[in-house]
């Protein structure tokens, strides 16, 4: 089976800033590829270098088996991008975004219209379709974007930062559209810094930092590399979090206290046994807790195991569109 | 949350296959034909752009055309009216820069870019698409200079060969917004940069007789692009009064703005060739 995507020893440096330093990734066909790191980590790089957007300094670089560096036209046959910025025109309908993409892929004005009415129905669009792009909404502006990245068949469909800026709502409708795309045989890579995003959308997630992959796995093999489970502890008043937090050592390593919302934390390997062992501790030290819970530790614990340092969960400011 | 069916595509649907891409022409031409749209469908821009010129022919055939003499028996408006039509194209043509910047800015190229399209289609779609804008701008331009008053008092096919050339001439200076656009970065930086060929507007025989110009500023309105077009222009129009205010042939000055937008075609076009294909 050839990969969709293989990547070895990639690198791209801009003046001082090392966007990637020796980028190591193999996808397999048939699956949702998460890339998650914060900004700046070389997410957008990676990607514009897939599309054919900017040349590697030095590596390798295939999709679906097609050189990227020696055969740039062949690659940009098989891969559709949707960027961070939605890249339609305003001033055109979205059917004739559509339809306009379409021809460029290389459909016949027949099939390009075609094309058009099934990509707007697949993004719950239809109504919509024949007005001007400048009155769509933010969330329909970038099912729009999506969608004119699927009017030709990418055999691998880039997402930048699909849902950056989007409200909740949008967001959500915004992922039920790139799931819906799962079944019809199209490999995603979508980049996001929002471990949620990643969590409920992808298959495989590749953690990128500094240019680097420095995890990959399912959402589940990854959460397991931060411990199995997590005991959290709620307390009613924030003067006891230190005890807590000594009674948490003796459970696992490195207990977290977040003072904000009255918790700590920690990884534990045998959770129930542990669980009871906290309570009992708990109890003895006279401490009032209002909850305490085992779970399953989140991306954002996962990702502070892997690289020291919390995710970026906030809408920091945007890589610059040629970075 | 994460059990979406990932492995196998449902039955029934093939194997995505190669999108061929569209060839030069088609991909040129459906570039264009957004750019256009996207002028016709905001209005603002049409609108602004058009009394802008208007504004100006207004200032110059009745606030300041009383002051300038032609040096000859060529009335003042028969004189400005071929310059105004002329300088229309690089005042028209400064929007592609920033129209350009946008698209660079907005990701739209870089959508472009990531089709399986030849890569010069987007650069020679945008340059039809505004030389098409051009030839509006052209056809608004002319109208107006007959509403104040110009006459023609060439022939009509030299007339007609005015306006071609004032379209081949916007079509290599096209050229040269393309590359402010390209290496603006931003709209702003990219309109910042349109307006340094402002000199060569003013600095030109379009508005005012270069006779009237003191030496250094004279040798340097002479020795631009703009001048020659513009007495080519006039040459071609204003018959035989207009001629006597010039020193060289009609033919003169058509071959060497030829030669002009030639040589700023050749070297833009290069450019912006060489810039477009940096990734």
């Amino acid at each position: 089976m050839t990969p969709i995507l293989e990547a070895r020893g990639l690198m791209k440096r801009y003046g001082k800033t090392q966007a990637l330093a020796g980028l190591d990734l193999v996808l397999n066909p048939g699956r949702v590829v998460a890339l998650l790191g914060p900004n700046g980590a070389g997410k957008t790089t990676f990607v514009r270098a897939v599309a054919t957007l900017l040349r590697p300094d030095a590596g390798t670089l295939r999709v679906d088996g097609i050189d990227v560096l020696r055969k740039p036209r062949k690659v940009r046959q098989v891969v559709g991008l949707a960027g961070q910025f939605a890249a339609v025109e305003e001033a055109m309908t979205g059917r004739e975004n559509l339809e306009m993409v379409g021809r460029l892929f290389g459909l016949s004005r027949k099939e390009a219209k075609d094309a058009a009415v099934r990509v707007l129905e697949q993004m719950q669009l239809t109504a919509d379709a024949d007005r001007l792009v400048r009155t769509y909404s933010g969330g329909m502006r970038r099912r729009i974007d999506l969608g004119v990245s699927l009017v030709g068949t990418p055999r691998l469909l880039l997402l930048d930062e699909p849902s950056a800026g989007l409200d909740p709502g949008s967001r959500i409708q915004l992922w039920d559209a790139i799931r819906g795309l799962v079944v019809t045989g199209t490999d995603i890579l979508l980049t996001t810094q929002y471990l949620d995003e990643a969590d409920r959308l992808a298959s495989d997630i590749v953690i990128i930092d500094h240019g680097k992959v420095i995890a990959a796995g399912t959402p589940a093999e990854l959460k397991t590399r931060a411990g199995d489970d997590m005991i959290e502890v709620h307390v009613r008043d924030a003067d006891d979090l230190p005890a807590v937090s000594g009674v948490l050592a003796k459970l696992g390593p490195d207990p977290r206290v977040d003072v904000p919302t009255r918790r700590a934390y920690v990884p534990v390997d045998d959770g129930s046994s542990r669980l009871m062992d906290a309570l009992r501790a708990l109890d003895s030290h006279g401490i009032t807790v209002e909850d305490v819970s085992l779970r399953r530790p989140t991306l954002d614990e996962v990702f502070l195991a892997l690289t020291g340092k919390p995710a970026q969960t906030t809408d920091s400011p945007q890589q610059p569109a040629s970075a | 949350m994460t059990d979406i069916p990932l492995t196998a595509p449902s039955p029934g649907v093939p194997r995505a296959a190669l999108n061929t891409g569209a060839r030069l022409w088609v991909s040129s031409l459906l570039v264009a034909g957004r750019t256009v749209r996207k002028f016709v469908r905001t209005p603002q821009l049409i609108v602004f752009t058009t009394i802008q010129s208007a504004l100006f022919l207004l200032m110059f055939r009745f606030a300041f055309g009383g002051a300038i003499g032609t040096g000859g028996s060529l009335s003042y408006v028969n004189f400005l009216v071929p310059g105004f039509i002329t300088t229309t194209v690089l005042w028209s043509g400064m929007g592609a820069a920033t129209g350009v910047a946008e698209d660079v800015e907005h990701g739209f190229v870089d959508r472009l870019r990531s089709l399986p399209i030849p890569r010069a289609a987007v650069l020679i779609g945008r340059s039809i698409a505004d030389t098409a804008l051009i030839v509006w701008g052209l056809a608004i331009a002319a109208v107006f200079g007959f509403a104040v008053g110009f006459r023609l008092h060439g022939s009509v096919s030299g007339a007609l060969a005015a306006f071609g050339l004032c379209v081949v001439f916007g079509f290599a200076f096209e050229w040269v917004f393309i590359v402010m656009g390209l290496m603006g970065g931003t709209a702003q930086a990219a309109q910042q940069m349109g307006l340094l060929i402002t000199p060569l507007v003013f600095l030109s025989s379009a508005y005012v007789p270069v006779k009237s110009m003191p030496a250094g500023v004279r040798q340097f309105s002479e020795f631009q692009p703009v001048s020659p077009m513009v007495d080519a222009v006039r040459s071609l129009t204003t018959g035989t009064r207009g001629q006597a205010l010039l020193q060289h042939s009609t033919s003169y000055y058509v071959g060497q703005s030829l030669a002009w937008a030639a040589a700023i075609f050749a070297v833009f076009g290069l450019l912006a060739v060489l810039r477009f294909a940096r990734r």
